[in-house]
């Protein structure tokens, strides 16, 4: 994507709407990723509970996969989760 | 008409003018030689005479803290400081002027430590004309009362939007006490009119982020804003100035001009000692001698152009600072108008005088001898010594 010059952008760094926290794709700073076992996970749903970035994707009360877009690698998932289902890979 | 003349220092005239302009927020903390402003104004905020919200913090970093987040709330914010207070702002000083937030605000210079002095020199506002704000520098208490309020629609401009420090002489002309015109308040508030801010943090149907953190991808756009503010603003003051000179009978630019015409040689000052210059120059005037003065009001902008102009016809010119930048290439005012020559096809002889740091007293018959030097400058067609130390031992 083409970032915008001087002449466009809002004046003193304002962001001029919000919400915008969700544009910003974070994703890309890791270096790794989680990824789940589906068949060994109870859907106890700690990792959701624990992700800091909202990036554990849940429906219908059971756990159906990782935000891949928003998810910085942290691993949080890995070290909360009592079945040992979810592991980090390389990216 | 009778002009209603009223005995006040030049700290009293900044809080008059504040009286009139009753800002929605100030914060601010004391230091000598500014004190006086503020302490005049929270009498007034005492005795209900302003509505204005007035926040005393426990630091100078705390006061220009408070003021950033009073002018992104969307409230008309000023504030007052000097030397090392300006020095403990530091950090926000910078903040205020990116982020672009009009907040106006009274300099008493004085030198900065070290060693710890509490009189007059620019090495405050000097070491700040980095900082993105717009610097005026005034010669006495009555430039600094009406300074003041057009401060306030120069900063607020839409095209320039940027925060304000109207400079005056610690003591000299802080403490001093001249007889000042004051406007009706009524055509003050006229003049300055309603600040209708772009944005506000309390406005919750319009939410806006500021400060976000700006890196490799955008902050160098955003500089490039502020310097193109600053380059509209050396258009946009004057006519702002202009208005200003309509509404109150006044002749205000970007730089004054004295005795200018036909001069052969000229200084460049700024402040209270352009007072004592003109005095120097009309002794010399009466001797026949053709010395002229210019003296830059503002000094960010620059007025390149302005400064240019004045000078071309000149045979020779000394800067006179009230600061010391260490840079062995004189103080800021030499540097910045030898800068602006440069592009000049007529150049006069230059050279830098120093004087007055920490409150040195300057007399007139040192300039006179300025002047005498200019003279011989020309007239041998060499300057002899670029910075020359005027006053010291």
């Amino acid at each position: 994507m083409s970032k915008k010059g001087w002449k466009d952008i809002p004046i003193g760094g304002l962001i001029a709407k919000g919400g915008t926290a969700r544009d910003y794709k974070t994703g890309d700073w890791s270096t790794s990723k989680p990824v789940r076992d589906e068949s060994k996970c109870i859907h106890c749903l700690l990792c959701w509970v624990y992700c800091p970035d909202s990036s554990v994707l849940v429906k219908d009360g059971k756990m159906i996969g990782f935000d891949y877009e928003y998810c910085k690698g942290c691993g949080i998932c890995v070290s909360v989760c009592p079945r040992k289902c979810i592991k980090m890979e390389k990216k | 008409m009778t002009i209603k003349r009223v005995p006040l220092t030049g700290d009293q005239a900044a809080a008059e003018a504040m009286r009139q302009i009753e800002p929605d927020v100030l914060a601010a903390y004391p230091i000598t030689p500014q004190t006086e402003i503020v302490m005049t104004f929270s009498q007034f905020v005492a005795d209900g005479r302003v509505k204005t919200e007035m926040i005393p913090v426990e630091s100078e970093h705390s006061a220009m803290s408070a003021c950033v987040g009073a002018a992104s709330a969307g409230a008309r914010t000023m504030t007052a400081t000097s030397a090392n207070g300006l020095a403990l702002m530091w950090e926000i000083v910078y903040i205020a002027a990116s982020t672009r937030l009009p907040i106006v605000m009274p300099v008493v210079n004085r030198a900065l430590s070290g060693p710890i002095n509490i009189h007059c020199d620019h090495s405050d506002t000097m070491g700040a004309r980095d900082s993105g704000w717009l610097q005026v520098y005034c010669e006495n208490a009555q430039e600094v009362y009406e300074s003041i309020i057009s401060a306030v629609r120069i900063a607020e401009h839409p095209e320039i939007l940027l925060p304000i420090m109207v400079c005056q002489d610690g003591f000299i002309t802080s403490h001093a006490v001249e007889g000042l015109e004051i406007f009706d308040d009524q055509k003050v508030k006229a003049f300055i009119g309603e600040y209708k801010p772009r944005f506000s943090l309390l406005d919750t149907d319009n939410p806006v982020t500021v400060g976000p953190l700006d890196l490799q991808d955008y902050y160098f756009e955003h500089k490039r804003q502020q310097s193109e503010a600053m380059e509209k603003a050396l258009s946009i003051i004057p006519s702002v100035l202009g208005k200003f000179n309509k509404a109150f009978n006044r002749n205000y630019g970007l730089v004054e001009s004295y005795k200018l015409d036909d001069a052969e040689v000229a200084v460049v000052v700024m402040s209270s000692t352009a007072g004592t210059a003109k005095a120097a120059v009309d002794n010399l005037r009466a001797k026949g001698l053709k010395v002229g003065l210019l003296r830059p009001r503002f000094f960010r902008p620059f007025p390149k152009k302005v400064i240019v102009q004045a000078l071309s016809n000149l045979k020779a010119v000394s800067a006179l600072d009230r600061s010391e930048s260490f840079s062995t290439q004189g103080g800021p005012l030499f540097v910045e108008l030898k800068s602006a020559l440069y592009e000049s096809d007529r150049q006069p002889l230059l050279n830098n005088h120093i004087f007055g740091l920490g409150g040195r007293d300057i007399d007139v018959g040192e300039i006179e001898d300025v002047f005498k030097d200019l003279i011989k400058v020309a007239k041998n067609n060499k300057v002899e010594r670029l910075v020359n130390y005027l006053g010291v031992r």
